[in-house]
């Protein structure tokens, strides 16, 4: 096991490296002068611009700027935002525990909902139940989320009145955030009601970024499910006289969960993604906002710095669902 | 914990909870997060909302909801006869805000006003560095060739010795880069080895203390009971920050808040509807043009420029591309800023005679350029559409357009170019509200390779606005920018094309808000109904 950790490990170093340059150049690539931008209509004078030019370190020879650049990310220094003039590691954790939150909700209400669901539609295949999960799978995998959000919003928000609009907790309570997650802070605040505003403001943002995924594992677990239910060992343990309830819950999901734990990991990079528009609707503090906000303002500190952290966190969640193969499956680790 | 101590926080959670069901709360949904809150070091609207508007006064100020200048932490000031020292008398007993880590020690005076201003002007000053500080608009207006030297008199009076006279002077001051920030505090967290913290936990001397910010989500302040010019109405301000426009609506409609900038121009009309909600308008302190190159041919015969103006139409650009959110532009500068010339005649929309006047011009088979830039901006929400129609309009008249585009940072450099090819889409944000930013930036003889994108240098206008800026009598002055529009109006270097209507969805039980030409909002003076 410690052998195929490493050798996972071991992969991990060239992807960051990888990484780093590709997220140096990807911002600098883009077209658009970061000072040009930034002076808008206004513009700035030629001597003006040199001087910017200078404090920003652009007139360093491009291969220069990357080491500097690579320097402090070894060193845990990812820069100052252009913009904000703060630490970009700073920014990022201040933002990321609400990013991370309403993802891990959106990926439980995703697996809560969708294996249960698959293995239903598996067992009853070609059934009503089965079609019509089916169908409306397909239409949550390819729902536009920005749509779906203000949907969601004026029916039960605006018309209903049932869930807030947006943010993360009603206005009347105030408090500190010192994890940044905002449930756990608002049950530590002792506040009354507190916890119940943080957990109604998490509804909807988590249904809109939950939808995608549990479209996809709900229709992955049907099919790993039918490959399943279809072995060998499945017609002796029928032949056996067990339970339907055992045969599918223990013997059947457990071996159809391999291929459904490969897609939660890889789902975790679309969720970023989902993100992005779930948290600006919902206006949802987030590092999905803040990446999007920096490409459009050419803050290359941030953007190469968030970059950088996000690919990091997908490479984290990677080995760690390598991991989990492993200990789920023997002879993937000796391999 | 013991159930006695319990009971107490209850208790006391209680008795607060209670109170603060007392205590008028607005909230602004505002469109997006603040960069910081010291307004010298940033540019943005939504940046000064946050910091200079709530929490910062400057010596003179804007009487909200105009362009006009009234006396700030300034209670008085003289202008020298030649135009070139402007002395401030100070208000006293001006107090500043206090924090965990700062309690003032003493009253506003001459060295915080000095301070405020040397920090973003003079490199030894231990604060120009700080926070990266480019100070863009310091620079931006010019402060550093304006400015010879500021000189306390003695603890409430302050001179400012300029280089050359310059009227709008006291309009640049009263902008946000302009606010007077505490130099003691700045001293303190100097000495602490904090000084970013003037602009992460801001103190001055507005009408709102600044409480917390929870980045893109919530900034809190609340009222300065010490407010010179008395407290405020409402005892909190919170903006909630919400950037889709469909969602500020949703909130808006729900009451989980009070006021809403920047509507989606779609939702106008429901707003209108909605028996809860008072939609405000006013034109925005902007204009969209389109300049043409005035020193290539044809375009350098004012009567091709006129015949092409007289070829659009105006009032299909304003209802398909602004949807009814703008107002046909007839001259360079908004009707909202003074000296506005209202006699001014547009010229018609009238193909037939356009066409006649190009021919007249001696010019056939004309085929031009038009450069759509590729963001939306207030005074131009969709340029593409907006040079479609141009396009439309020009091959009514036999001339054949071709519409070009570039990333915005290329599109802004290369239409400086004074041998650029083709006639450029832009427009205008107005800082001052003095017609000086208007008209001297954008069409007088120092921008031409540079902000002046029409390339235009007319000695008759130059000499008007000239003088305009170094006279400091404002009828003066309003007389010489009418008669400068009049030339602008004969000469035709751009296409004048619109100025956006700016729309503020407020509650019906918020009352005495005023929407501010100069794109500010602005919460002292404003109440809300029981």
């Amino acid at each position: 096991m410690l052998r195929y950790l490493l050798s996972r490990l071991m992969t991990f170093l060239p992807t960051f490296f990888g990484v780093t340059l590709i997220s140096f150049s990807f911002i600098r690539l883009l077209p658009g002068d970061p000072i040009v931008v930034m002076a808008g209509e206004r513009g700035v004078s030629p001597e003006r611009y040199q001087e910017l030019v200078r404090q920003f370190g652009f007139d360093q020879p491009i291969w220069k700027q990357y080491l500097d650049y690579l320097g402090g990310v070894i060193q845990g220094d990812l820069g100052q935002s252009f913009v904000t003039k703060k630490p970009v590691w700073d920014e990022f954790f201040a933002l990321f525990p609400a990013t991370l939150e309403l993802s891990i909700c959106a990926m439980v209400f995703a697996v809560l909902l969708g294996l249960p669901a698959g293995v239903i539609a598996a067992v009853n295949r070609g059934k009503l139940f089965d079609r019509a999960l089916m169908s409306s799978a397909l239409v949550g995998y390819s729902m536009p989320i920005f749509w779906w959000a203000l949907l969601l919003i004026i029916v039960f928000s605006g018309w209903l009145g049932w869930t807030p609009v947006s943010g993360r907790i009603s206005l009347m309570y105030y408090f500190e955030n010192p994890t940044g997650f905002m449930l756990w802070d608002a049950l530590m605040s002792g506040q009354k009601g507190a916890l119940g505003s943080a957990i109604q403001h998490l509804i909807l943002p988590t249904i809109v970024l939950g939808t995608i995924p549990l479209a996809v594992i709900a229709r992955q677990t049907r099919s790993a499910m039918l490959e399943v239910l279809s072995e060998d060992y499945i017609r002796t343990a029928r032949a056996k006289g067990l339970s339907p309830l055992r045969i599918n819950g223990l013997h059947a999901l457990r071996n159809a969960l391999i291929p459904v734990i490969t897609v939660i990991g890889l789902m975790v990079g679309t969720l970023l993604a989902g993100a992005i528009l779930t948290e600006t609707i919902f206006s949802w503090p987030g590092i999905g906002k803040w990446m999007v906000d920096s490409i459009f303002r050419r803050d290359y500190p941030v953007v190469q710095g968030g970059l950088l952290l996000i690919a990091v966190m997908v490479m984290i969640v990677n080995l760690t669902v390598d991991v989990l193969y492993g200990l789920i499956n023997p002879k993937i680790r000796k391999r | 914990m013991n159930i006695r101590h319990t009971l107490a926080t209850g208790a006391v959670l209680a008795a607060l909870l209670g109170g603060a069901a007392q205590a008028k709360t607005l909230v602004y949904c505002s469109e997006g997060s603040p960069e910081g809150f010291d307004p010298a070091l940033y540019t943005s609207g939504t940046t000064f909302d946050a910091s200079s508007h709530p929490i910062y006064n400057r010596l003179v100020e804007f009487v909200t909801g105009t362009t006009q200048v009234e006396p700030g932490l300034a209670e008085s000031w003289e202008v020298s006869e030649d135009g070139l020292e402007y002395t401030f008398h100070l208000r006293k007993g001006v107090k500043f805000h206090s924090n965990d880590v700062f309690t003032p020690s003493r009253d506003l005076n001459a060295d915080d006003v000095i301070f405020s201003f040397e920090r973003q002007w003079k490199q030894d000053n231990p604060y120009y560095t700080v926070s990266g500080g480019t100070w863009e608009y310091f620079n931006g207006m010019s402060m550093p060739d304006l400015l010879k030297e500021i000189v306390k008199v003695d603890d409430y009076t302050v001179k400012f010795v300029l280089n050359r006279p310059e009227a709008p002077m006291i309009a640049n001051l009263a902008m946000d880069f302009a606010s007077i920030v505490s130099k003691e505090y700045a001293d303190a967290m100097l000495a602490a080895g904090t000084p970013e913290m003037i602009n992460q936990k801001p103190i001055g001397t507005g009408p709102f203390q600044f409480v917390a910010y929870q980045k893109d989500a919530v900034i809190r302040y609340k009222a300065n009971p010490d407010y010179w010019k008395g407290k405020a109405a409402i005892d909190d301000l919170v903006f909630a920050i919400t950037p889709d426009a469909s969602v500020r609506y949703q909130k808006l409609k729900a009451g989980e808040c009070h006021v809403m900038p920047y509507p989606n121009p779609a939702d106008v009309a429901a707003m209108k509807a909605d028996p809860d909600i008072t939609v405000l308008e006013q034109e925005g302190l902007n204009v969209g043009y389109l300049a043409y190159n005035t020193q290539q041919a044809p375009f350098d015969n004012p009567k091709v420029r006129k015949a092409l103006n007289m070829a659009i139409d105006k009032q299909a650009i304003i209802d398909v591309v602004f949807q009814g959110s703008g107002q046909i532009a007839k001259n360079p500068i908004p009707p909202t800023m003074w000296s506005y010339n209202d006699e001014i005649q547009d010229d018609p929309y009238d193909p037939e005679a356009a066409k006649k006047m190009l021919g007249e011009a001696g010019v056939t088979d004309l085929s031009m350029k038009v450069w759509a830039m590729p963001v939306q901006r207030p005074y131009n929400p969709n340029a593409r559409r907006m040079a479609e129609l141009i396009q439309e309009d020009m091959a009514k008249i036999g001339v054949d357009v071709e519409i070009v585009s570039y990333e915005w940072g290329e599109y802004l450099e290369r239409s400086k170019a004074v041998d650029r090819d083709g006639a450029v889409l832009l427009g205008w944000t107005g800082d001052n509200g003095d017609p000086d930013n208007f008209l001297a930036v954008l069409l007088g003889c120092d921008g031409v390779g540079g902000s002046n994108r029409a390339q235009w240098c007319n000695d008759e206008f130059e000499a008007l606005i000239q003088k305009a800026k170094v006279v400091s009598d404002i009828e003066e002055r309003t007389r010489l920018y009418k008669e400068a529009q009049v030339v602008f109006k004969r000469e035709a270097p751009w296409a004048t094309i619109a100025h956006s209507v700016v729309f503020m969805p407020v509650r019906n039980e918020v009352q005495g808000y005023k929407v501010h030409p100069l794109g500010g909002h602005i919460f002292y003076g404003v109440d809300l109904a029981e």
